[in-house]
């Protein structure tokens, strides 16, 4: 990052603070409404600096790298996809994965956040899904958190030499619990059971996703894994060009 | 089939089959959103009734609930948008690899 990219972060953490003090603000899968305004607000400073640097760092590709914006916007075409099948689960319920794996794994969390955020705020005006004053809560677990842990496992993968089949698959599958779990907290925090705490509060809602969310974890790896696999056949160059890919390989 | 294709028809099948088997096995169930059981969680884990503070921009706008039907409309719009992008670009990749068989390095098709 240059030294403006950094200032541009920098401001954005301290507006974000900022608005701790001011009552506004708002996440996805937490319903509208549903949180006390103060966490709207914490959540969504929180969230505030990550989307700068995901806006830092799409310009940075859109200038740069302008080859790989197609794989960007099929990554973000993709959490579109992804988030709007809602697939009937085991537990009698239904649930929509995330599809932040792929855009994690190739372009890092920064840019990932941007793309959920769209996607989180496409939902939260058009479909009553997820919220505007919960936007910032959602934000964090659908566009960082889960992302988050899909990035650091793949690069773990990596570096343990899994097969980079088997890496992908992982990060996105746990990367989608993750943020159901992360949920789970969220509501827990926001509504501490009377015995128990924030903690046992945080088992009953995890009871109520967890399960449902399993079998669509499995699901959203597989997508995530074929869809990479089609990049790897015909998307060879643009993969070097942002370093999934390290030399030519041969299929 | 080579081996990749192998991998990509398998999990298509088991992607179907966790998709769809909680419809067949589970019977009569009533598949509703599991955001729905997080707000009577909510209710439970309170011990009272919860009155969200906010209700949805669209629902303040239309006065009601947004209608099955068009809120269906609405989840179409957003996989549309999201399976065309994704088709252009895999065409243009796919297409891009064939035609560009000049460079013995790539498109050995």
């Amino acid at each position: 990052m240059n030294k403006r990219e950094k200032q541009l972060v920098a401001l954005s953490a301290v507006v974000g603070l900022a608005l701790c003090a001011a009552p506004s603000a708002s996440a996805m899968h937490v319903m509208e409404g549903y949180l006390p305004p103060a966490f709207c607000v914490i959540w969504g400073a929180v969230c505030l600096p990550v989307l700068a640097a995901g806006v830092v760092s799409i310009r940075r590709i859109a200038r740069e790298q302008k080859k790989v914006l197609l794989l960007l916007a099929m990554a973000g075409a993709f959490v579109f996809v992804i988030s709007s099948l809602k697939i009937p689960s085991v537990t009698g319920s239904c649930s929509h994965m995330t599809g932040t794996g792929l855009a994690a794994i190739l372009f890092g969390v920064p840019a990932t956040t941007v793309l959920g955020v769209i996607v989180l705020v496409f939902q939260a005006l058009l479909l009553a899904h997820g919220g505007l004053t919960t936007l910032g809560a959602n934000a964090f677990s659908m566009a960082i958190a889960g992302p988050l842990v899909s990035w650091g496992l793949y690069h773990v993968g990596e570096k343990l030499h899994f097969p980079k089949k088997l890496s992908v698959f992982l990060a996105a599958a746990l990367g989608d619990l993750f943020t159901y779990c992360v949920t789970s907290l969220q509501l827990a925090m926001a509504y501490p059971s009377a015995n128990g705490g924030v903690a046992a509060s945080a088992v009953e809602f995890l009871g109520v996703f967890a399960p449902t969310q399993l079998p669509l974890a499995v699901v959203e790896g597989l997508l995530t894994m074929l869809v990479i696999m089609g990049m790897e056949t015909y998307a060879m160059p643009e993969l070097q060009l942002i370093g999934f890919e390290k030399e030519v390989k041969y299929e | 089939m080579s081996k990749n294709q192998k991998i990509a028809v398998i999990s298509l099948l088991a992607v179907l089959l966790i998709v769809l088997v909680p419809l067949f096995v589970l019977k009569g169930a009533e598949f509703g959103g599991s955001d729905d059981a997080g707000s009577q969680m909510v209710e439970t884990v309170r011990g009272e009734s919860y009155e969200p503070w906010f209700t949805p921009l669209l629902e303040q706008l239309t006065g009601g609930e947004l209608p099955g039907e068009v809120e269906s409309l609405f989840f179409c719009i957003q996989t549309g948008i999201g399976v065309g992008v994704i088709a252009f670009g895999f065409g243009y990749l796919v297409a891009r690899k064939k035609y560009s068989a000049k460079d013995p390095s790539k498109g050995k098709t």
